[in-house]
């Protein structure tokens, strides 16, 4: 098969960034809870402990504070560590090592040391999981000073930002969704990497900009499509990376069509949404057409019971009903 | 320390702990008069009267062992080799401090000689040792983590966490509890039912075990046992050092009863100054004849004069540039 074409899931592409740069690098460890049991990481750490040792490949008793805090402090005795929280929701455990000491260390040491750590958590919801096993935490670390926040939406990004975090000579936090893993898409075998801080326009369009990161970028997609029969030509812009935002290209979207519908699969206040709003609207707010619509989780927890679930979660109809009556088309 | 034997101290390590102790005493000292006069303005936390722990622990430790401090860390600092400059510089706020000025008292670090960081949250670095350790294991390359940090420290569960995984991997790594007695303000009836912290590890398995804090040559010959331990692969060992600090919790106010902090009683503080780690030290020179009164007093003199230059060097070292906010958030 050629590499241009060969096709890999989401969560195998992530594996993939693994084995190899754990073969390429000596120092790159994976530690945290599950990374022996599919059932916590599902195949993204398949065959890692066969081929790379216990030493390197490390499944940890449920104590998120101590382990990220190794993590951190393997890093700054010169490892690449990545740290898996297979439910993010359980990160908050480990805001700590994360947000006082990762982010913090370059800074509060002038320089003198930094801190190679991924921390990966993965957003793991629907199924009548209930308010703490369905959080996407991803506004909470995009608010610290020293952390980098990347959400990859495709098998190629999912291993090219994989590859680019643990690369980083800075803490980044690495977020992926498992309702992405099954998602299959071209993954070229060699090892490459993506430009932490980059986005990309999945889209071209001239009415509307859809903003959107990790899995809602498939569903900004399902709604582009859907509105070319409103004959509404959206364009979808994947941010990839949520911290730093790629400024530059949401800006000269939002330039070129004169709305902006950011849609972000966490809750409203103080979210991903709020800080692209008002990105858009501190630029020039007289570019704008309509005003700067947020499609993002209302600021309730996530309901177990299915009836209020289906309620809860963004899906695509719901961006088109939005874009449509913010873009004033006839059906 | 069970089954362990007495390591033999040798006069030249006695008087380079002795050494160590006064630098670090004479150096705390010396930041009282600025930091009335509010020339220091960043939070200090003095160590003075802990000095022994500091001292007798890294001086069983190579300089590629790492260690990790804590707020009150000054200390731990010196005694792992840091310059003393550019701790006074950093107390100053200045760019050549040893994190450029962006850290003060509490963030201290020297990478070259292993002393990898200190930082305020309390038990904040302790899983941070653990992962030194946890590379050093890794990579096999027998060096050894030590972190650094006080009874208030036992309250956080990230400790518990810490001496259970080190003890599952055997890693190399040494807990160093420095007893102080008070969490802050809070004796340690208020915040502990049993007092004794180093029982804490036993549950784990770890070798636990209490020493006198004040006691230079006790805390290097636990610490080398532990360090021997550590690096044959049957780390890790818990350390509660007995000690007592002699101003109050930060600052250069003695946090004497009656005064407007109001909380240590002055008898507690006389009866531990008279087992003040530096004269206890001097003592037991004296009497074997490790060196006579004039070679200490030149160690007095020495790091006085080093102490005055490295103020001398901090006052005339600029401020980090305004315009140089911003630098160092990432690494580029």
């Amino acid at each position: 098969m050629s590499t241009k074409t060969r096709r890999l899931t989401y969560s195998l592409a992530i594996n993939e960034a693994f084995h190899q740069m754990m073969s390429l690098d000596e120092s790159v460890i994976l530690i945290g809870q599950g990374v022996k049991s599919p059932w916590y990481v599902g195949n993204t750490a398949q065959g890692l402990i066969k081929k790379f040792g216990a030493e390197r490949i490390i499944d940890t008793p449920v104590s998120e504070n101590s382990m990220t805090g190794a993590a951190v402090g393997a890093a700054l005795a010169g490892m690449r560590a990545v740290v898996v929280h297979p439910r993010m929701d359980f990160m908050l455990y480990a805001f700590d090592p994360i947000v006082n000491e990762a982010a913090n260390w370059s800074y509060m040491s002038g320089g003198k040391a930094s801190v190679p750590v991924v921390f990966w958590g993965v957003i793991n919801r629907g199924g009548e999981q209930g308010a703490q096993h369905s959080q996407a935490l991803h506004a909470m670390f995009s608010h610290a000073p020293g952390l980098k926040v990347v959400m990859p939406s495709t098998p190629y990004d999912a291993k090219g930002l994989m590859v680019a975090a643990i690369k980083d000579d800075n803490p980044v936090v690495f977020v992926d969704d498992r309702w992405l893993y099954d998602t299959e898409g071209v993954v070229p075998e060699e090892l490459y990497s993506i430009a932490i801080g980059e986005g990309v326009i999945r889209k071209e369009g001239k009415d509307v900009t859809l903003i959107a990161a990790s899995f809602m970028v498939g569903e900004s997609l399902k709604a582009a499509s859907e509105l070319s029969k409103y004959d509404i030509d959206a364009e979808v812009l994947d941010l990839r990376t949520v911290k730093p935002l790629d400024v530059g290209m949401i800006l000269k979207s939002v330039e070129k069509t004169g709305r902006a519908v950011v849609v972000d699969s966490g809750w409203k206040t103080c979210g991903l949404a709020a800080e692209v709003s008002a990105i858009i609207a501190e630029n020039d707010i007289r570019i704008l057409k309509s005003p700067i619509r947020r499609i993002t989780l209302p600021d309730i927890p996530a309901p177990a019971g299915r009836s209020l679930e289906s309620n809860y979660y963004i899906k695509h109809p719901g961006i088109v009903d939005a874009v449509v009556k913010l873009v004033g088309a006839q059906v | 320390m069970r089954g362990s034997e007495q390591p033999v101290i040798s006069k030249e390590t006695t008087k380079d702990l002795y050494r160590t102790m006064v630098r670090i005493r004479t150096c705390e000292e010396s930041f009282v008069g600025p930091i009335l006069a509010k020339e220091i303005r960043c939070p200090v936390h003095l160590c003075t009267g802990q000095e022994a722990v500091a001292a007798g622990v890294c001086s069983a430790l190579e300089t590629e062992d790492y260690i990790f401090g804590n707020h009150r860390s000054h200390g731990h600092y010196l005694a792992k080799g840091g310059g003393m400059r550019e701790l006074v510089a950093e107390v100053y706020c200045r760019e050549t401090g040893c994190s450029r000025g962006r850290g003060g008292s509490m963030h201290l670090i020297d990478t070259s000689v292993g002393m990898m960081g200190s930082v305020p949250i309390v038990a904040g670095t302790i899983a941070l040792a653990m992962g030194a350790a946890l590379s050093a294991k890794i990579r096999n390359n027998h060096r050894v983590a030590v972190s650094f940090f006080g009874d208030g420290a036992t309250g956080e569960g990230v400790l518990c966490e810490s001496l259970n995984f080190a003890a599952l991997r055997k890693l190399p790594v040494i807990f160093v509890c420095e007893n102080n007695l008070y969490s802050t303000h809070l004796p340690i009836d208020e915040i502990r039912v049993s007092q004794k912290i180093y029982e804490l590890g036993i549950p784990f398995g770890e070798l636990s075990h209490r020493l006198d804090g004040n006691d230079v040559l006790a805390a290097h010959r636990a610490a080398r046992n532990a360090v021997d331990l550590c690096r044959r692969g049957k780390g890790p060992v818990f350390l509660e050092c007995l000690t007592y600090r002699m101003h109050g919790h930060v600052g250069p106010d003695d946090n004497i009863q009656g005064a407007h902090t109001d909380i240590r009683p002055p008898k507690e503080i006389e009866k531990w100054r008279k087992k003040d780690p530096i004269k206890k030290l001097e003592r037991h020179i004296l009497k074997n004849r490790i060196a006579s009164r004039k070679e200490l007093a030149e160690i007095h003199a020495q790091a006085e004069k080093e102490v005055r230059d490295a103020h001398s060097f901090a006052r005339n070292s600029s401020f980090p540039r305004e315009e140089e906010l911003s630098l160092h958030v990432y690494k580029n």
